[in-house]
């Protein structure tokens, strides 16, 4: 026996739900049952009926859908405004519709029996459209229909055999246990091995959730985590972005910030594309003025963005761009720009993040801003949201879309404490500030980090005219950086300060002068002293030898006339 | 349940039997009915057999899924009974034939 390729040989079948056949890794196992377990209101139904009418649409796998809780009159209409028309398939002989109705109260059960009955069903309704697809919901019906139990177990056993004999995929749904651990009511997973699904519908905070997760797949790896899922007009769509990883490939394309100024501190270029930014800043700094300029911009080279506005209107945002010079209307005509205004409180967490991977999908952006991302962390817990974050993010680099976020800081809370986590997924952080002083306050920013790209470290003052985002020329001073009055006080002081020093200096040069001019004066002075003293001095000494000269004279002629004898 | 006083001894019965070939088990619950009849409503009964293997569309109609089924389409309210009506009693019941005990 041949085991190379084997196991990625079992054949499967594409359910053509989105996303589920690739957590599966191609769909359900072709020609066996697959148990779909869930509570009330999880879906079960819908995953059922998506399964035999996309088999059916799209590859030609006509499909039985056999019911045995809603009407046949039910389900078209319930489907109809999910926008399946199930009474056109049914005449195109793609779908069968059967309603199984068990009314116990009508049945009375005298000695041994069999579900031969339902069998035939089946089997007739398979001939009839060459079905290749099952769907049985929900099967579990049956145990409320018969009150003989150990018949009904083996005859379910039989069918699930029986089934597999036809070689038909199918799908039986089950109510979820109320046991713990119990993943069916009536232990039905006890009879299908190859594969179980378990759907789940949680509210939590006031905020329902559904998500999905592959219980088992035998024979076949497949996606283990639960994968968030929406129920909407288009049907069921798994989002299985958990699977994208960190193998994405990366460019050294840059994308502008909008602000010509502003790409100088990113070395000149600006972000990265497809990276993620985040720009954080208490309320009314300009997040939103940032983040528009950039989609003004970027949208002003053709490219098409995307804004998730999670606290104002599309309308608001145009109307105050416009006072910062920014037209966007014509960009949002030429559907260049489309707007996403939703209050972040109104889905839960996954829900958001699967309506907004839908709406991202669809609209194929190069760009996409989240303003903020502060309110979807309200929504979930910490985790949850780095987690939900994570998966966006993942996401969006592997198809090259920039991301860009806002991000909303509490006066007065630590900046890094509040972005725990939020960060690290950043390739690009920029921090607006507001610094008081001198009774005003102004606008700085600041790149805190840039992912493998030379950036400024410096404080910049911004300011926010009709000519939108202005940066202006930074004032370095012995204080540190100044902004706004203080700047230009600042300027002023400085400058007087060196007239001063100027005069100081010319006054310094003048006194040094006259000191000089003092102190050579006094210099001629003293030397006319030493001079004349010298002449002193020398004429005593002539005096003297003179005189002396005169005295030898004497004293040797006084000798000779008193004839004393000379001693020499 | 309804207690029944008198079941009209003059009401016509038309009863419909649903098996699926003829297996020892669907000749066992016509040998049984035909027995339960003759007994109880002589002369005022009609038995129609169904066997879904040559009519399997008919299955649909009367909700059929247990094997043997029988229906009562008369007198109405419509009713059925699955197995193999071995148990004379709850066939009389099903049948309406007989009260309840428990219903008392």
């Amino acid at each position: 026996m041949k085991i190379s390729h084997g196991i990625s040989a079992l054949p499967k079948s594409p359910t053509g739900i989105k996303g589920f056949d690739e957590i599966t890794f191609g769909g359900l196992p072709k020609g066996r049952p697959t148990l779909v377990s869930g509570g009330a209101g999880s879906g079960k139904t819908l995953f059922g009926m998506e399964f035999i009418i996309r088999g059916a649409v799209e590859y030609a796998e006509p499909g039985v859908f056999v019911s045995f809780e809603e009407s046949e009159e039910d389900l078209v209409a319930n489907f109809k405004s999910l926008g399946f028309d199930l009474v056109q398939l049914q005449a195109d002989k793609k779908l069968y519709l059967d309603y199984v109705h068990i009314d116990r109260s009508e049945i009375e059960e005298t000695g041994e029996f069999n579900l031969e009955g339902l069998f035939v069903r089946l089997g007739f309704a398979i001939d009839a459209i060459s079905a290749r697809r099952v769907v049985l919901d929900t099967l579990e019906a049956l145990f409320s229909g018969f009150a003989n139990q150990f018949i009904l177990r083996s005859e379910i056993r039989r069918l699930f055999r029986w089934l597999k004999d036809r070689g038909v995929t199918a799908v039986i749904t089950a109510e979820r246990g109320s046991l713990e651990g119990g993943l069916t009511r009536h232990g039905l997973e006890e009879y299908v091995s190859d594969c179980v699904i378990a759907l789940d519908h949680r509210v939590h905070d006031q905020l329902s959730t559904r998500r999905m997760r592959v219980v088992k797949y035998r024979g076949s790896t497949h996606g283990t985590n639960e994968y968030p899922f929406l129920l909407d007009e288009g049907g069921i769509s798994v989002l299985p972005i958990t699977s994208v990883g960190l193998d994405y490939a990366v460019t050294n394309e840059r994308i502008s910030t909008g602000i010509p100024r502003l790409d100088v501190m990113f070395g000149g270029k600006g972000f990265f594309r497809g990276s993620s930014i985040l720009i954080s800043g208490t309320a009314g700094t300009g997040k939103t003025s940032f983040a528009s300029q950039f989609v003004y911009n970027t949208c002003k080279n053709g490219e098409r963005c995307l804004y998730f506005a999670f606290e104002e209107s599309s309308s608001q945002i145009v109307r105050n761009m416009r006072s910062l010079g920014m037209d966007l209307e014509p960009l949002i005509g030429k559907g260049l720009l489309r707007y996403e205004s939703v209050r972040p409180t109104s889905f839960g967490l996954e829900t958001h993040l699967a309506k907004m991977i839908q709406i991202i999908t669809e609209f194929t952006p190069s760009a996409i801003v989240i303003d903020p991302i502060s309110n979807m962390i309200n929504v979930g817990s910490g985790y949850d949201v780095k987690i939900a974050l994570m998966r966006l993010v993942d996401m969006l680099k592997s198809k090259l879309i920039t991301s860009l976020f806002t991000s909303l800081l509490q006066a007065g809370r630590d900046i890094v404490d509040e972005h725990v986590g939020v960060s690290s997924l950043m390739d690009t952080w920029m921090l607006l500030r507001e610094i008081e002083s001198g009774g005003e306050a102004n606008r700085i920013i600041n790149i805190v980090k840039s992912r493998g790209m030379a950036h400024s470290n410096q404080l910049r003052e911004f300011v926010m005219s009709d000519q939108g985002i202005e940066f202006v020329d930074v004032y370095t001073g012995p204080a540190g950086v100044l902004t706004g009055t203080a700047r230009v006080v600042q300027e002023a002081r400085e400058k007087t300060e060196w007239t001063r020093i100027q005069r100081e200096i010319e006054r310094k040069k003048r006194d040094l002068e006259r000191k000089r001019l003092v102190t050579e004066a006094r210099i001629n002075e003293l030397q006319a002293r030493m001079d004349s003293d010298q002449e002193e001095i020398e004429k005593l000494i002539q005096e003297h030898q003179m005189n002396s000269q005169t005295a030898s004279q004497v004293s040797t002629q006084m000798a000779r006339m008193r004839m004393a004898d000379t001693q020499e | 349940m309804q207690d029944m006083q008198h079941p009209n001894p003059d009401e016509q019965y038309n009863l419909r039997l649903y098996v699926a070939g003829q297996t020892a088990k669907s000749l066992q619950a016509f040998a049984n009915l035909k027995k339960i009849c003759e007994e109880h409503l002589q002369g005022r009964y009609r038995i129609e057999v169904i066997d879904l293997l040559e009519n399997p569309h008919l299955a649909k109609g009367d909700q059929i899924l247990a094997i043997p089924t029988l229906v009562r389409k008369l007198p109405e309210p419509l009713r059925k009974i699955i197995g193999d009506l071995s148990d004379t009693d709850r066939v009389l019941i099903g049948l309406d034939l007989r009260r309840k005990e428990s219903a008392a």
